[in-house]
């Protein structure tokens, strides 16, 4: 799990030099660590001969931040709802749902193979309503 | 921080004062050895006291739920103190919150148990 931690540490940094505050920068670094767990774990099955690669990003408008891995594939739409009651007392399948949670769009893309994750943060300048206006009209 | 687990016991309660990470691999590992560990010697009122968890994932949270549900069925109570803003906001998102018996106060947990 190195690479998690590298990718977490990385993330801190991206958030830090974005200005964001700290609950705003844990909710971003949480989602990508998930994210990097996912494709670690789920995705490339642990196994050593396959990589995860990473990119982050800041647009000046938003963090961007793309994960894949060289997996089988998922899909997004199978994955069930941890909030449903009969998964409130299930021990897995929170990861997508916190990432979901905490940033302001998630993109799965289907490679070949793997699976790559796009994550985005809207950055919101102080006194600018723009984050609001990206988010309607997503 | 790896997570580090220390034991007290107080007016029939055992209190786990946990400090560190709840993550995925050793958090989250010694967790659950440390519950089991306790069910199975019979342990039926457990508190964690997650003042100084900085941290916590979906794993980690899984172990939560999952130390709940093992004591629950081995007729024992496993409740939480002193939660940290970010463990609580994790704990809101995902509904746990609604889950758990939760406490401020360690004398108001403990008595809670009776």
């Amino acid at each position: 799990m190195d690479s998690v931690a590298e990718v977490e540490a990385a993330a801190e940094k991206l958030t830090q030099a974005a200005g964001m505050d700290e609950d705003e920068g844990f909710r971003v670094v949480m989602a990508v660590r998930e994210a990097a767990v996912n494709a670690v774990l789920h995705g490339n099955g642990y196994d050593p001969n396959k990589q995860i690669t990473v990119g982050l990003e800041n647009t000046g408008k938003s963090l961007v931040i793309t994960v894949a891995d060289e997996g089988e594939g998922l899909d997004p739409e199978k994955i069930p709802d941890p909030l449903a009651p009969e998964n409130l007392l299930r021990g897995t399948g929170r990861g997508i749902f916190l990432i979901r949670s905490f940033l302001d769009e998630v993109h799965f893309r289907q490679l070949h193979p793997g699976t790559e994750l796009t994550l985005v943060k809207h950055l919101t300048p102080a006194g600018s309503n723009e984050a609001s206006q990206d988010l309607d009209t997503k | 921080m790896a997570l580090s687990i220390s034991t007290r016991q107080l007016d029939g309660v055992t209190i786990l004062d946990l400090s560190g990470r709840i993550t995925l691999g050793e958090g989250s590992v010694q967790l659950r050895d440390a519950i089991r560990d306790l069910i199975s010697k019979g342990e039926k009122h457990i508190l964690l006291s997650l003042g100084d968890v900085s941290y916590i994932d979906s794993s980690g949270l899984g172990e939560l739920v999952s130390a709940f549900t093992t004591a629950k069925n081995q007729n024992a109570d496993v409740k939480l103190l002193n939660l940290t803003k970010k463990v609580k906001d994790v704990l809101q998102v995902t509904k746990l919150y609604t889950v758990f018996d939760i406490y401020d106060d360690e004398a108001h947990a403990i008595s809670s148990f009776k």
